[in-house]
């Protein structure tokens, strides 16, 4: 493949993952190209990098497609034909294998010294030698488990710790680095071998084909109800900085003026020394006051990772605000504020809310006319003139009563109110979800990903 | 336009020259901003060197460095120019009687009454000059305009002056801490950078560089237990100027070795929340602050 074709197909790839790339920046990728040495394929990544992902988020995807559609070897590479192996090759079973011994042998010296270029030379052959999946398929066909499973480098660890650690003491800091260290390296071989399949395959096949497996949405545009474990783990992270930038936003009263009021006697103080006109004129510093806020969340199983997402965005918000107050409901409401005491471990206090808020009543299905209902009863002075009043959930309150003059008073006691649905907009007011219903009175958007909720923030006047 | 670098690896010796330690990333990107004449902007976490980029590739050229810190409230009349009202206004009562308004007028609005701020003074310079626009991310969003409009073309139109032309455009880096997004146009317009923790192989390199009275030993068991701090999720991770610090801290108590003690009697140099440094404890089983 051209160069030129190949620039083409991977801007397309890019853009199809996701990223928006502009015709001027795919300009500047191929300008950047020309006053480079293309022999140097980092030199080569880097500049596609700096022309065309402009967001760390997106870096993932961009190498995993880099590494497609500029692959680093061809075929089985530099190092020749893969070692003989036993046939048929059954590296999980305990037959000896003495190819596979040597390869462990090799990678216990190279995870010690953590030799990058060494360790992606042994993937490379352990791939070749392992990952063909056996002849018997139509089609050649290539495999990350063989490989793992002939390396098998989590058996390693004890051994590499003894080394590492050398007599010192087992069980303290030290081990817990090494062990850290020697984790790390061992998490980058797993990364090179899925790399390195990747690549076989795509030769066989095609990069096109291979890139619409490997690759993910961006963090950013991943929808949150469908988050997993580790996902909800990278929001968390993405989530903090939002959470400043939404207390700030709504810390931020009318955008009247960038100065303060008007300092009547320093303008006048002033004014002398130009003969009385009032050249400079002198301001109060403008007091940012910190806002309240209360938060009021689903919990409900229908949302579960949602509610996970939005728990974790008060507790981040638990830091911005003056005076945060957390509750959260399915069929019964209860306060969780407790919960989220400043310096508490987030994940614990997840995992204590779960166990301890008394948040079911019977159903255990959401109930928003009655939270809505116990929130006015039990909590009337809770919302003030000072308050945003944030509410999250799908409003799906299976066809049961929706208290929309309870909520009306709510809305109306604070200074604003917001909802965020994490439903696609086209699956509103479809089977029992009120969304319309209850945008009429608190109004709602749509919250599927971080972008929407980064675009939530920045439209908050 | 003549070029500030003559490769990747140029950039990388001459800023390891003056004691910034780059990699290939950084060191082909800040060539490419360079030498396709693009501003740079860089993104990371706090203290991993970002604004220390700008001032390193100033060093390595003999450029001056023009430095805009952003803050929120920021203006045009901060950011690029400002008539000095104060002395426009004593010329006027000082005008000789009979003067003509419109003479007085050219007067006030010449060079001398002009207070040029870091945008105007980066884009007027006809030596080498680094433009450091630190923090964009705490402006507003009409001043990203502005900036906008500056990065495009390098020209600024003074009504009363006319249009002040780039004669040599400054090397610009942006920096940002991500509170927000910034917005594509001024991405587009931009290479981008996206600066990390570093290794432990390059954060060792850097303790030495930096702090060169000390061991090696001690430089490895310091970086690799900053980033075992790093995994944990704590609040504020430590940065670079943190490690740093610490180095220097533990060179001041002449600790020869990283032990669970010498740990305990200096967490509070790397991490600057209690609730981290009690999460820390806990997570690595050092010796409670109070035991100590
Ligand atoms: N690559 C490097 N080589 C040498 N020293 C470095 C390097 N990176 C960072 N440092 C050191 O770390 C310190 C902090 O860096 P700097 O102030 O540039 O961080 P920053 O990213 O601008 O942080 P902030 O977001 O808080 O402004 C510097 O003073 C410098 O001593
Ligand atoms: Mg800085």
């Amino acid at each position: 493949m051209a160069l030129l074709d190949r620039h083409v197909g991977f801007l397309d790839a890019l853009r199809g993952a996701g990223l928006a790339v502009s015709l001027a920046e795919g300009l500047d990728a191929a300008r950047a190209l020309t006053v480079l040495d293309l022999v140097d394929r980092e030199a080569m990544r880097a500049a596609y990098a700096a022309t065309l992902v402009k967001r760390p988020t997106h870096r993932a995807t961009f190498d995993t497609l880099f590494d497609l559609w500029f692959p680093a070897a061809v075929g089985d590479g530099a190092g020749g034909p893969p070692a003989e192996r036993p046939d048929p090759p059954r590296p999980n079973l305990r037959e000896p294998d003495p190819v596979a011994d040597g390869m462990r042998a090799r990678l216990f010296d190279l995870l010690l010294d953590g030799d990058e270029a060494g360790l992606r030379q042994l993937v490379r052959d352990a791939v070749a030698t392992y990952g063909r999946s056996p002849a018997s398929a139509p089609r050649q066909t290539w495999s990350a488990y063989a490989v793992g499973a002939a390396l098998d480098p989590r058996t390693l660890m004890a051994g590499l710790l003894r080394a590492v650690l050398a007599g010192q003491d087992r069980g303290g800091l030290a081990e817990r680095t090494a062990r850290r260290t020697l984790e790390d390296r061992i998490a980058a071989l797993q990364d090179m071998i899925t790399a390195e399949v990747r690549r076989r395959l795509a030769e066989d096949t095609s990069a096109e084909r291979v890139a619409k497996v490997a690759v993910r949405p961006p963090l950013e545009q991943l929808d949150i109800l469908r988050a997993t474990r580790k996902d909800l783990a990278e929001l968390r992270r993405a989530v903090h900085p939002l959470a400043r930038r939404l207390a700030t936003r709504l810390a931020v009263k009318h955008k009247a003026g960038r100065r303060g009021r008007l300092d009547f006697r320093r303008t006048v103080r002033a004014s002398l020394s130009t003969g009385g006109v009032p050249v400079r004129t002198f301001h109060r510093p403008r007091r940012p006051h910190k806002p309240e806020l209360v938060v009021l969340c689903d919990v409900s199983d229908s949302v579960s990772s949602f509610a996970h997402f939005t728990l974790l965005l008060a507790y981040a918000l638990r830091e911005q605000f003056s005076k945060v107050r957390v509750f959260a409901f399915v069929d019964n409401l209860d306060e969780v504020t407790a919960h989220f005491a400043p310096g508490v471990d987030v994940g614990d206090a997840m995992r204590d809310l779960t166990s301890k808020a008394d948040v079911v009543w019977v159903t255990g299905r959401t109930n928003y006319g009655r939270a809505f209902e116990l929130f006015a009863d039990r909590y009337p002075e809770v919302i003030g003139p000072k308050t945003a009043l944030l509410i999250l959930g799908d409003a799906r309150s299976n066809y049961g009563p929706l208290a929309l003059p309870a909520l009306a008073k709510m809305a109306d006691a604070a200074r604003r109110a917001h909802w965020l649905n994490p439903e696609p907009h086209r699956d509103w007011d479809t089977g029992d979800s009120a969304a319309s219903t209850y945008d009429r009175v608190v109004p709602m958007v749509e919250c599927r990903n971080l972008a929407q909720l980064a675009a939530f923030i920045e439209d908050l006047a | 336009m003549t070029s500030l670098f003559s490769s990747p690896e140029d950039v990388r010796t001459r800023l390891a020259a003056g004691d910034y330690l780059s990699d290939g990333h950084i060191a082909t990107t800040v060539f490419l901003a360079d030498a396709l004449g693009k501003p740079l902007l860089v993104e990371g976490p706090a203290g991993v060197g970002k604004t220390e980029l700008a001032k390193a590739v100033a060093a390595a050229t003999g450029a001056e460095l023009v430095r805009l810190q952003c803050y929120e409230g920021l203006d045009e009349g901060r950011a690029l120019y400002e008539w000095n009202y104060r002395k426009q206004l004593l010329r006027i009562q000082a005008a000789p009687e009979g003067q003509e308004w419109s003479d007085t007028h050219d007067d006030i609005f010449g060079e001398e009454f002009l207070l040029s701020r870091p945008l105007l003074t980066a884009i007027r310079r006809t030596e080498p000059t680094v433009l450091l626009i630190d923090e964009t991310d705490k402006t507003d969003v009409e001043v990203e305009g502005l900036l906008l409009e500056v990065l495009s073309d390098f020209q600024v139109t003074i009504p009363e002056l006319g249009t002040v032309t780039a004669a040599r455009r400054p090397f610009v880096v942006l920096t940002s801490n991500a509170t927000r997004e910034l917005s594509e146009a001024l991405k587009r317009r931009c290479l981008y950078l996206y600066l990390d923790y570093p290794t432990p192989e390059r954060e060792r390199e850097i303790v030495l560089a930096q702090v060169p009275e000390i061991t090696e030993a001690l430089a490895e068991q310091l970086v690799r237990t900053v980033a075992t701090l790093r995994a944990l999720d704590l609040k504020k991770s430590p940065s670079i100027a943190e490690t740093l610090d610490w180095a220097r801290t533990l060179l001041a108590l002449e600790a020869d070795a990283l032990d669970e003690d010498a740990i305990a009697r200096t967490l509070g140099v790397v991490l600057k929340h209690v609730s981290d440094q009690t999460r820390a404890a806990k997570e690595l089983g050092l010796p409670t602050a109070e035991s100590v």
